[in-house]
């Protein structure tokens, strides 16, 4: 097996090249921002500076009297015009009725997203105004002349004393802040499973709030034709076709006359898949001038109004028996959602965290509770991982604990818990989930193999001797992918989560394919080329795919929860499907034999028994476009299009081992082994399963380094920039080493399961757990993320008294 | 002259032909931001930009960055952070990796810049960036320009260097999709090729 040629010889499943490469190689790729157009205006947006502030008065007349100011739109004129005012996406996305899929119905307030803020700004960043002019820094010199008047109120960021009695009140319709207060579980099996246990451990911990930070800023184009009375919106966007209905939704214009186009984007990872302020906006203000109008997010802006993620406060306890076998978990848990509910909101601390939170281990009794508060903050949302890196660090921080206390080595304590592999489907009784497939025990194997785990542990132990800590973490996890299924809900205002795609041939026998789904990075074009020219056994140079323009593409849904693989691949593999269906019935009219006796095999047709005759699939589309050398009544082209909903998500997994050196007497942390063994089933592309796993790894690393996302007690982000807020560099990361064993999804066609986000879920635990473990001699049971060279250093001062 | 879709001719940005107009347009600004520079002055600039040489009318206080994205239209290099801490922005101004975004177009007059659309020829692409494809160095693109430049920088200091020095030498350049192990594959794979085609 070359590069070019995956396990079957095909193309499917090769460690190609990206075709995306050259073009974003040479510069010649066009993000959002290197688009300009005839006449493009420059909006820039006012903002409130404070965390919680009312907003007394907006005064835009300095502004406007500046020449090369075209507009200024204020919440006065937002109330004056026909827009609804606010974002309309959230009600679309949780049915109130129907949340989250099976895991049982909560009660939840739902508050108005205003698109600027009229009446009380509720978090440093909303927008108050917005200003356009001819020139980008006239546009950002004009904001500072809108006069807004604001009087300062009580804040709160933390989602556990957003609820105390004396915190400020967000909304009167929300007493205590809390927007959900949703339960999972059987507490009194969990009660039982406590009282008959022969140990338990618990744990107060938080995990902090993180900020995205795709490279490439939020920015958006619109651009509204008065004669065709078509709005194009070029925006940063990992689902446009969700932008499209929740922009119609918001400004109250039909769908049909609004065409969103993602060009090239840069990164995503959740953060440009929610509906914002900014895009309406825009949208607006086009439709106002009658002109195009860009506006590109500034990095502040990005730190301040981008959804983050994380941000729980969580306190959780586990019984075991004498054996370390897990008997019961409990967890409440405090889940900041900032100050409005973000589109995907509500889903992410329930079914991604709570519904996820038993991993990939037997987990007889649970509990859990989760409270979803208002805060003073920018909203939190899906972020990659989305819910299940907390997930993974409560039940295993626990489970690292009790392995210390019932003195059992942290592999074995893991192995004696996993689900086995004789028992998948496994369906899990907490959330009336099914496991696809699994073995969780050989990606721990592999990884501790790979890490050389016996002779680190021996090491560590001479080391010790020489005062030098060597820590040991070890994380296994399971993740909630290829959403989704639809049949688990109900219908709601929303489309359910299956994804398009449309495979055209042309008379020439090249292919155009179109995917629903949109890409940020991860290698789209390449990938579904790949799936495509195997099934129809063209030349993978003969397939072009296009993605990210609702007027070419019919309809989709984007990238998020790791589905694009899963429910859009096998959606192309449906539609190649269809195909081969229609192209046999032409190739057995060509042959003047029967259907039946026609195989299809490396691209060619032939009859069953006489390979010497052949036509191939390039001959069949030009037959399929000659409608009089087709069977009667066969309409000519061959063209198919699919709309697939799968019948249940895919569960990926794996184990990662991270070996670090601690210096106890400056908190810093050394690298000297990064181990990821990942399961994703099939794959495409193996080198861009690599890639997925390796930016995952460093996006769990980095919150468990020194990403924060930090509020004061006035609700002011004190991490704003890049300078305040540490992204990791190269210098600060390990090289990993990554390998997969492949046990196929039985729940789709390519036996696929998604991998974009099983990077960065378990990293946080095992380098958490690596860094515990070095510590131990000190008496060091827990650190808190991130674990900053001060954290590492304060605990080992503290030791066995924290 | 850019045209709106009625056909009517639209000022350019940062023109102020009115002298009454730039003159309200400067006591607005002057009393409103102290800091910045009147709209009103703008200022020659010569640069070479990968061979070409062009002369540009900006104002003091614009951006290399935007001189070069806006006035000449070489997008390689893209805006982050604006503030020298992503790289998404680095070029080389004199043979120097610079971040653009935090150096003012006048400061690059008579100065030599490449951007990455210098990089490679029209048809082939540079032995870096052939690197980068093969070893799966990018996913969105995005921080890549910078990434380029500055591995073109530094594998010139230093020709055959170590995983950690490539480490080191990217520091400035911050990568969010790739967790940096295929970028260090990539500068490895290109010292290997400037060195074999060099050879040659």
């Amino acid at each position: 097996m070359t590069d070019d040629e995956g396990p079957d010889g095909g193309v499917l499943g090769a460690a190609l090249d990206r075709r995306e490469d050259p073009s974003l190689l040479t510069g010649e790729a066009k993000y959002t921002d290197d688009i300009t157009h005839d006449g493009m205006l420059h909006m820039s947006v006012v903002r409130c500076p404070y965390g919680h502030a009312k907003v007394e008065r907006v005064d835009a007349s300095e502004a406007e009297a500046h020449e090369d100011v075209e507009l200024v739109l204020t919440p006065e004129d937002l109330a004056e015009s026909d827009l609804p005012g606010t974002l309309e996406s959230i009600g679309m996305m949780v049915p109130k009725e129907n949340w989250p899929m099976e895991a049982g119905p909560a009660e939840m307030f739902l508050p108005d997203y205003p698109l600027l803020a009229g009446d009380r700004a509720l978090h440093q960043g909303h927008p108050v105004a917005v200003v356009v002019a001819t020139d980008r820094y006239v546009a950002n010199d004009a904001t500072e002349l809108v006069d807004v008047e604001y009087e300062r109120l009580d804040a709160v960021a933390n989602p556990a004393e957003a609820t105390e009695d004396d915190a400020p009140a967000l909304y009167e319709g929300a007493p205590d802040n809390v927007i959900f207060d949703w339960e999972l579980g059987d507490p009194e099996a969990v009660d039982e499973a406590f009282e008959s246990a022969d140990h338990t451990v618990d744990i107060e911990l938080e995990h902090p709030r993180v900020i995205p930070d795709a490279i490439e800023p939020r920015a958006t184009i619109a651009d509204f034709d008065p004669l065709t009375e078509k709005l194009t919106v070029e925006m940063t966007s990992q689902n446009p076709h969700h932008h499209r209905l929740w922009l119609s939704n918001t400004l109250d214009y039909p769908e049909h006359k609004i065409r969103i186009v993602a060009p090239e984007v840069g990164g995503g990872f959740g953060v440009k898949i929610h509906h914002y302020p900014e895009e309406a906006l825009t949208s607006w203000c086009s439709m106002e001038l009658e002109r195009p109008v860009k506006w590109v997010q500034k990095r502040s802006e990005a730190h301040m109004t981008d959804a983050h993620a994380r941000g729980h406060v969580t306190e959780a306890s586990m019984a075991l028996d004498d054996d370390g076998t897990i008997l019961g978990l409990q967890a409440d848990t405090h889940a900041a959602l900032g100050a409005y509910v973000s589109t995907h909101a509500p889903l992410i601390p329930t079914g991604s965290y709570g519904m996820m939170l038993p991993g990939p281990f037997d987990v007889p009794a649970m509990r859990v509770n989760v409270i979803g508060t208002f805060t003073n903050t920018s909203p939190v949302d899906a972020y990659r991982g989305a819910g299940q890196p907390e997930a993974t660090f409560v039940i295993q921080r626990l489970l690292e604990m009790a392995a210390r206390d019932l003195d059992i080595d942290s592999a074995e304590i893991r192995r004696r818990n996993f689900i086995p592999p004789e028992e998948f489907p496994y369906a899990e009784t907490v959330g009336n989930m099914v496991y696809d497939s699994g073995d969780y025990e050989k990606t721990l194997e592999k990884a501790l193999e790979i890490a050389d785990y016996d002779q680190y542990r021996q090491r560590q132990k001479e080391l010790r001797d020489e005062d030098r800590y060597v820590g040991i973490g070890i994380a296994s996890f399971v993740e909630l992918t290829g959403l989704g299924p639809s049949k688990p809900g109900v219908p709601g205002p929303l489309p359910t989560f299956h994804e398009s795609s449309l495979i055209r041939f042309h008379p020439s026998g090249t292919v155009t394919a179109y995917s629903g789904t949109a890409d940020q990075g991860q290698g789209h074009k390449t990938a579904f080329a790949q799936v495509v020219a195997e099934e129809l056994g063209v030349p993978y140079e003969d397939v072009e795919v296009i993605q990210g323009d609702t007027d070419q593409v019919p309809q989709g849904t984007g990238a998020f929860a790791s589905r694009s693989a899963v429910v859009g691949g096998n959606a192309m593999a449906k539609s190649a499907e269809k195909i081969v269906e229609k192209a046999t019935k032409i190739a057995a009219h060509q042959f003047e034999a029967d259907e039946d006796d026609v195989v299809f095999e490396d691209g060619e047709f032939s009859i069953k028994g006489a390979p010497e005759r052949s036509i191939s699939m390039a001959e069949i589309a030009h037959e399929a476009h000659q409608a009089n050398a087709i069977p009667d009544g066969m309409e000519p082209g061959l063209d198919a299009t699919t709309f697939f909903d799968p019948d249940a998500p895919t569960i990926p997994f794996g184990s990662q081992v991270c070996i670090v050196e601690v210096d106890p007497e400056s908190g810093e942390i050394d690298f000297l082994e990064y181990v990821a063994v990942d399961d994703c089933g099939e794959q495409i592309n193996p080198q861009i399963v690599k890639g997925q796993i390796h930016g995952g790894i460093a996006q769990g690393l980095g919150p468990a380094l020194f990403e924060e996302g930090k509020y004061d007690d006035n609700a002011s982000l004190v991490s704003g920039t890049l300078m305040d807020y540490a992204l990791p560099k190269a210098n600060q990361l390990p090289d990993y080493d990554v390998e997969c064993t492949v046990t196929p999804s039985p729940t789709n066609e390519l036996g696929l399961k998604g991998i974009g986000e099983a990077g960065t879920i378990p990293a946080p635990t095992a380098l958490v757990n690596a860094v515990v473990d070095a510590l131990e001699p000190f008496g060091v049971d827990h650190v808190e993320l991130p674990a900053t060279p001060e954290k590492v250093w304060r605990a080992v001062e503290k030791g066995g008294e924290q | 002259m850019p045209v709106n879709r009625r056909g009517a001719a639209l000022a350019p940005a940062n023109r102020y032909n009115d002298p009454y107009q730039a003159l309200t347009t400067n006591i607005i600004t002057a009393f409103s931001l102290l800091l910045h520079v009147t709209a009103q002055n703008t200022t020659t600039v010569d640069v070479t930009v990968n061979g070409s040489e062009h002369e540009l009318e900006v104002e003091p206080r614009t951006l290399l960055v935007h001189a070069l994205r806006e006035e000449l239209g070489y997008t390689g290099p893209k805006v982050g952070c604006e503030s020298t801490l992503c790289g998404a922005c680095t070029v080389r101004l004199d043979g120097d990796v610079v971040k653009s975004c935090t150096v003012l177009a006048v400061q690059a007059d008579g100065a030599e810049i490449q951007t990455v659309e210098g990089l490679g020829d029209d048809d082939e692409l540079h032995p870096i960036q052939r690197s980068f494809q093969e070893e799966h160095g990018l996913q969105c693109g995005y921080c890549t320009p910078g990434m380029l430049l500055s591995t073109a920088s530094f594998l010139e200091e230093n020709p055959d260097p170590t995983r950690e020095e490539i480490r080191e030498a990217l520091e400035g350049n911050i990568c969010r999709c790739t967790g940096y192990h295929n970028i260090v594959n990539a500068v490895e794979e290109a010292a290997d090729k400037l060195a074999t085609e060099e050879a040659r």
